[in-house]
């Protein structure tokens, strides 16, 4: 009488986790793969935004300063109501703008004068 | 096979048979443990992938843009400007650009309309190029079908589409409405001479500074924006502290963290009644910790596969299906685009730290305090 020897439990996870594992491997060749193409892609994107003389994203179109972020105006945090950062979900994604400046005028007084 | 390796082998079996004695409990820790780096690894790789994009693409937007200010808003600019800009030695030349929006009250969808910089592009009079969001929004379902945009009631302005921009580029011109200069002046009513803002472009950009303070000298009143603040917003945009979706993430990996620290706070009382069970039995300290550290080990490997995975496969597979309502927002005009697959070896990496980790750290703390104690003792 010939016994089946038992598969072990372990033997059972270390392969379940090295699929898991050549997952990922064949996750990174994909993306390898897909570069060339994808390059070439945005290569397209860009020859469109130099000829066109685009700015931004057309991500979210719903208003101007969501539209063109980096042209908008320049806008103080709770401009429009205390209790509102933006009126559009999007707004979440175009953070406010964190240049504000020295924080003093510090001119001299020539730039007065003028 | 080394005594060491059968050693841990029968460690890692003893776990397995262990883990399988509470089945459910476990494979829900699994489950939620997976889910939360499905959710930081798909933010993850969804932002790094559109900050490259956006990297990649508006590394050929123009080098500075003079914005005029009127009353603290954006206001159209004189032309009469670009020959003082275009005086300052290093800039090699200079183009008033015109653009602006269009509500559709057809469909509630706003346009940006716009003349093309470069003289090979320029349109015949009306004709007009459109981005592939255009005809999707307007139905527009024959190729040659022309665009009419109506102004107000009983206006209508019609454009002979002579080319719909290829969906490749659907991120930067989904909503693009390409005219004729004499067209875009004629639909806004706008006079010759002005312009939204200039366009400049410098024969080194490393003296992009210097041609800036000369620029502000002749027009104290104007705004400047480099190509690198559009980069910088752009990075910061797509920065993944800034998104929702980590907002999200955050949320679920508070909730685990507070189920780590339940765990880590101390084992149940059958848990420990095993350990001192298996010291009892002549189980010593290094080996209840290694058995631990197999559960541990185990669990976590097995989620960080799980949930990167899926993640890889949830945006560039699905179009990052479950962060598309967000990121739509109330636009009715969305592209319709795919990402290039990008895996980053650091940023997974980093992912396996920040969630792999911790939970197994923290399994091994409440073990060490029993596995030290006597078995009398954690029995009773």
């Amino acid at each position: 009488m010939s016994t089946r020897p038992r598969l072990r439990r372990s033997s059972v996870a270390f392969a379940l986790l090295g699929a898991g594992a050549a997952g990922l491997a064949l996750a990174a060749l994909h993306a390898a793969l897909s570069k060339a193409p994808g390059q070439a892609r945005m290569e397209a994107s860009a020859a469109l935004v130099r000829t066109v003389g685009l700015t931004d994203l057309a991500l979210f179109t719903e208003a101007r300063y969501t539209r063109h972020p980096a042209m908008a105006d320049l806008h103080a945090p709770f401009q429009d109501n205390p209790m509102s950062f933006e009126h559009f979900p999007s707004g979440t994604f175009a953070p406010l703008n964190r240049n504000f400046g020295r924080g003093t005028l510090g001119f001299d007084e020539a730039q007065v004068i003028r | 096979m080394t005594p060491a390796f059968r050693r841990q082998r029968a460690l890692a079996d003893y776990t397995l048979a262990a883990l399988a004695r509470r089945r459910g409990k476990n494979i829900g820790l699994v489950v939620i443990y997976a889910l939360v780096v499905f959710v930081v690894a798909s933010a993850l790789l969804f932002s790094s992938a559109l900050r490259h994009e956006a990297d990649t693409v508006l590394a050929e937007a123009p080098e500075l843009i003079v914005q005029n200010l009127a009353m603290g808003r954006h206001d159209m600019i004189k032309g009469d400007v670009i020959d003082d800009l275009a005086a300052i030695r290093g800039v090699t030349r200079v183009e008033g650009r015109l653009w602006g929006y269009f509500y559709d009250s057809v469909n509630g969808a706003n346009y940006t309309l716009m003349v093309p910089l470069d003289p090979d592009r320029v349109l015949a009079p009306g004709e007009a190029m459109i981005g592939e969001g255009v005809p999707r929004v307007r139905g527009m379902f024959w190729e040659t079908a022309p665009l009419f945009l109506s102004r107000y009631s009983g206006d209508l302005v019609r454009f002979d589409v002579v080319e719909r921009i290829s969906s490749e580029s659907a991120l930067v011109s989904t909503d693009l409405i390409l005219l004729n200069e004499a067209d875009f002046r004629d639909f806004f009513g706008l006079p010759g001479g002005v312009y939204t803002d200039i366009a400049v472009t410098v024969r080194n950009s490393r003296e992009i500074e210097t041609i800036m303070s000369k620029a502000s000298a002749l027009l104290p009143e104007a705004r400047f924006i480099t190509r690198d603040d559009i980069s910088r917003t752009y990075q910061k945009l797509f920065s993944w502290r800034e998104g929702i979706m980590v907002a999200l993430a955050a949320a679920a990996l508070l909730a685990f963290a507070i189920f780590a620290a339940e765990k880590a706070s101390g084992l149940s009382a059958e848990e420990a009644r095993e350990i001192g069970i298996l010291k009892a039995v002549g189980w010593n300290m290094t080996d209840v910790i290694a058995m631990k550290l197999w559960e541990g080990a185990l669990i976590s490997a097995g989620a960080f596969l799980i949930g990167t995975l899926a993640g890889y496969l949830h945006v560039f597979t699905f179009q990052a299906g479950l962060f598309a309502p967000i990121l739509k927002g109330w636009s009715v005009i969305y592209p319709d685009f795919a990402l290039t697959p990008r895996f980053d070896g650091v940023q997974i990496a980093a992912l396996f730290l920040i969630t792999v980790l911790p939970y197994t750290a923290a399994t091994l703390v409440p073990v060490w305090r029993v596995a030290a104690a006597d078995p009398d003792q954690v029995m009773r």
